[in-house]
């Protein structure tokens, strides 16, 4: 066994080491990774003492006595798995992760725990050999809820739904069923293993009467699943009972009965027809090496996989007990949010309540999805490779919110989606292609957090000169040279149009026949009485565009910034008196220059917008 | 009386103080309201970029609302109108209805179009009733001057959204005047508040709330009262912004319908989320009857 336990000792090192130098390199990459505006304007050493500071701040505080509660209802009782993600996940995640841990301490690291807590245990005895199995099966029923949530969700659809399992998720139910059923199989196969019995027969017992161990062995094979090359159940009575007695004699003491390993003992049962050729050919020492390369495997690649949640989901839920956005420095906020970005496990409660989750269906778009924008998020801040449409895919998925903030509210690790999506997606509108999405009331939310105000939002995450930038160049991209079409009686002249063939033009419902330019929608628009000059900013007026939809001029139509200023007030729409539906008709010129943006084929612009200089308005 | 409750999306992330007061409000008058955990966006948001993905959207939450069987109550005027608008689509639209309907059959939802969207001014007004509200009344308001703010996308199209008279509404005017308060007549009550423009084009979006505000306090009008998160978002925060930047103009403070209703029940200002508002509320105890006001209680 030296040889093995050499490798033994090999594996466990370098793995340990592995995982060290990872956990390492992970938590380090919190403080480096620049996630966003607040990461890019942040230098590591000043996020590192930054965090250190607040750190320091929270420890001799009243705020420890929130750590210590969150850590007892949410590390050691998950509540917040329990109250957002339901009973049955809650159970789930607390069999595996209990049933696991306790394998782990009393079962793993025995020699260093349970040894010293119970100075006469073996393995073997009860509770121990009945627990193993125990904690065994908590696990393997947690794995079964686990998965049977991704396989048997159809009836749960409202609720759970459009969800993808990935090779991480696929992974880490992988790596803990494998170590959980490597283990099951090893000590199945021991107990059935004939050179297993003659080991601890010779490193035990004791015992060198012939008679005896033959009885013994004929007691082992009736009663624990042993397989004999040379006894066969069922086993002679009298034999038997001997065997009871030699049993009582020399093995009780530190070998109960192995039903008690319920798990093991029924692989046992199984693998009997097979168990001679088993032992002969190494089969316990196979499985015992499948079962510790898989607890190493489990071990190295920790810091690597999605394993990790157990190390960054418990900081991210210190970090939700504790956080004052209010308060905290812009340079704690990068490191926290580069930090939530690992603290995913991609679990999708916030993707069951997300709001927008209908537009993503339809869009077809799966980055709406906050679960799916986290993957994408995690993808885009390590620098893997990302392709334009990926990154434009990700730039529409990130806009596309209503802010209603209930990722936030429902996230088990307790992320701070809502801060995150706010800074990641500053980041990426301003150095992006123009998203089209900018221009609908998504902005609401990017329109009244503008300015700073203590309290509410204190710390305004643009400055004032870039804040516009984005909507400009959004607004230029979509008018493209719309704009240049009615000015001083010039002839119209249709230059370029956007082409792509992505879209059909909007169908004409044919009531502007009945338009007779009266220009009633134009007079009662409130955004044209808003500009002394309006088709300088506004370019074609709503009745132009009437009569060009009449013309079926769609294109120069949808390209005046008159649509996208549009109100949506509805009181063109109302006071016509030809029953034309001008706000719904300018609904549909939106959607049609919204869908002909691609941004690889970036128009080149004619009238280029800047920010400021389109309020010539007549009573200022 | 029930309904199934639609908050949307801005009302429990910034207008918390709307959904406090219209349960304590709808408490008070003895109305269940049931909220629905899978509603989502009615779809608003999405619709200058895809209308298919905004009638889908708003479908989602009609077909969940029928289900529930009773009528459903919205708060938000731009849900509201919203709503009415994708349902009005799917009754005339039969090719949009088709596609939704398949992307609905996915979740197994199916909408038949039996649903009643009432919004929760027209709830107050036309389920309730003027005189039971007015028997629910126990602190008046006196000598104060309201000027109640309509909300487009309630009033117009008018076809569609059936809310009230597009040119002349009664219907809030009626339920202000209910709390004993005077309803002002105001040139731009049926104006735009500016909020949909509010992160495309800010300046012209605060051009339109304070050509309201300016108008409002021009008729004699003491405090505004909205019935729309966006609005009151304009008229509260973007307000209080646009003051502060400009030191010497005073605001002229919003106050939410069922907040308003609520004083005037005797229901208690913090129940109501009174402090919650960004504009101070404070001076409106004074045109109370009862000596002592809820706040000073």
């Amino acid at each position: 066994m030296s040889n093995h336990m050499f490798a033994f000792n090999i594996l466990l090192y370098s793995s340990l080491f592995i995982c060290i130098v990872g956990l390492g390199y992970r938590i380090g990459s919190w403080f480096v990774l620049k996630v966003g505006v607040y990461g890019k304007k942040s230098s590591v050493a000043s996020r590192i003492s930054a965090a250190f500071k607040a750190i320091f701040r929270v420890l001799f505080s009243l705020k420890v006595l929130k750590l210590f509660q969150s850590f007892i209802s949410d590390v050691v009782f998950q509540r917040r798995i329990f109250v957002k993600a339901g009973f049955f996940r809650w159970l789930a995640h607390i069999l595996i992760f209990y049933g696991f841990m306790l394998l782990l301490f009393m079962h793993a690291l025995d020699d260093m725990i349970t040894q010293r807590l119970f100075p006469d245990y073996y393995s073997t005895i009860n509770p121990f050999l009945f627990l193993r199995s125990f904690f065994g099966a908590m696990v393997v029923i947690g794995l079964f809820l686990a998965l049977s949530r991704r396989f048997f969700k159809k009836q749960l659809r409202i609720k759970t739904t459009r969800i993808k399992t990935t090779r991480m998720d696929a992974y880490a139910i992988f790596i803990v069923a494998f170590i959980i059923f490597s283990g099951i199989f090893l000590e199945g196969l021991t107990m059935t293993s004939h050179s297993e019995f003659e080991r601890m027969l010779s490193d035990y017992a004791g015992l060198y009467d012939e008679e005896e161990i033959t009885a013994l062995e004929g007691f082992w094979v009736e009663n624990y699943a042993l397989v004999s090359s040379t006894i066969a159940a069922p086993v002679d009575a009298e034999l038997l009972s001997l065997g009871d007695e030699v049993n009582d004699t020399y093995c009780m003491s530190c070998h109960v009965s192995n039903q008690w390993g319920f798990l093991g003992y029924g692989i046992a049962q199984i693998v009997q027809p097979f168990a001679v050729w088993l032992d002969q050919n190494g089969g316990v020492t196979l499985f015992w090496y499948i079962h510790i390369v898989s607890c190493f495997l489990g071990l190295a690649l920790l810091p690597f996989t999605k394993m990790f949640h157990m190390v960054s989901v418990p900081v991210s839920m210190f970090v939700s007990a504790v956080r004052n956005d209010d308060i905290s420095a812009p340079e704690n906020l990068a490191t926290i949010n580069a930090m939530e970005l690992d603290a995913c496990t991609h679990c999708g409660v916030c993707t069951q309540s997300c709001s927008a989750a209908m537009m993503s269906e339809v869009i077809g778009n799966e980055y709406i999805l906050p679960s799916e924008k986290m993957r994408a998020l995690k993808n885009l801040m390590r620098k893997r490779r990302i392709n334009q449409k990926e990154l434009d895919a990700i730039c529409q998925g990130i806009y596309v919110c209503t802010s209603c903030e209930r990722c936030t509210v429902d996230c088990p690790s307790g992320i701070g989606l809502k801060d995150l999506w706010v800074n990641v997606r500053e980041d990426l509108i301003q150095s992006h292609v123009p998203e089209s999405s900018i221009l609908s009331p998504f902005s609401f939310v990017r329109g009244i957090q503008r300015e700073s105000r203590p309290g509410i939002y204190k710390r305004p995450i643009h400055a004032t000169p870039v804040y516009a930038q984005p909507i400009m160049e959004a607004l230029n991209a979509v008018c493209s040279n719309g704009n240049q079409v009615i000015k001083d009686e010039a002839p119209l002249v249709f230059g370029k149009t956007i082409q792509s063939g992505r879209t059909e033009k909007p169908v004409c419902a044919g009531d502007f026949a009945a338009c007779f330019d009266c220009r009633n929608c134009t007079l009662i628009c409130p955004v044209v009485a808003s500009y002394e000059k309006p088709e300088e900013t506004l370019g074609m007026l709503p009745h132009q565009i009437m009569c060009s939809l009449g013309l079926n001029l769609i294109d120069p139509a949808s390209q005046s910034a008159m649509i996208w200023y549009c109100l949506t007030c509805y009181q063109c729409q109302e006071h016509c008196p030809q029953n034309v539906l001008v706000c719904d008709h300018l609904y549909s010129l939106k959607n049609y220059a919204a869908n002909k943006l691609v941004p690889e084929q970036k128009p080149e612009n004619f009238f280029k917008f800047k920010a400021g200089d389109n309020f010539n308005r007549r009573n200022t | 009386m029930t309904y199934t409750l639609f908050v949307g999306c801005n009302i429990p992330a910034r207008v918390s103080q709307y959904a406090d007061a219209t349960i304590a409000v709808f408490q008070n008058l003895g109305i269940r309201l049931y909220g629905i955990q899978e509603f989502n966006c009615c779809g608003y948001p999405v619709r200058n970029q895809n209308q298919e993905a905004f009638v889908a959207s708003a479908a989602r939450n009609l077909a969940l609302a029928e289900l529930s069987g009773v009528d459903m109550m919205v708060m938000c005027k731009c849900c509201y109108g919203n709503l009415k608008m994708a349902q009005y689509l799917l009754a005339h639209d039969e090719n949009l209805n088709k596609k939704i309907r398949k992307i609905l059959s996915k979740d197994g939802l199916i909408y038949q179009g039996t649903l009643h969207i009432k919004h929760l001014l027209g709830v107050l007004h036309n389920d309730v009733g003027i005189e039971a509200l007015k028997a629910k009344i126990t602190n008046p308001f006196q000598n104060i001057s309201i000027a109640a703010s309509y909300g487009c996308h309630a009033l117009r199209p008018s076809l569609v959204t059936q809310f009230d008279n597009p040119v002349s509404p009664q219907l809030f005017d009626h339920l202000v005047e209910v709390t004993g308060a005077h309803s002002v007549a105001w040139a731009k009550k049926t104006d735009c508040c500016g909020a949909p423009l509010t992160g495309i084009n800010d300046e012209l979006a605060i051009e339109m709330m304070t050509r309201k505000v300016i108008d409002a306090r021009e008729a004699g009008a003491d405090y505004l009262c909205t019935a729309c998160p966006f609005t009151h978002i304009q008229m509260d925060l973007i307000q209080k912004q646009v003051c502060e930047n400009q030191n010497d103009s005073k605001p002229l403070a919003p106050i939410l319908y069922p907040q308003l209703l609520g004083l005037s029940m005797g229901i208690d200002a913090e129940k109501l989320g009174i402090e919650k508002n960004q504009l101070d509320l404070s001076g409106i105890y004074l045109f109370m009857t009862e000596e002592e006001s809820p706040a000073l209680q």
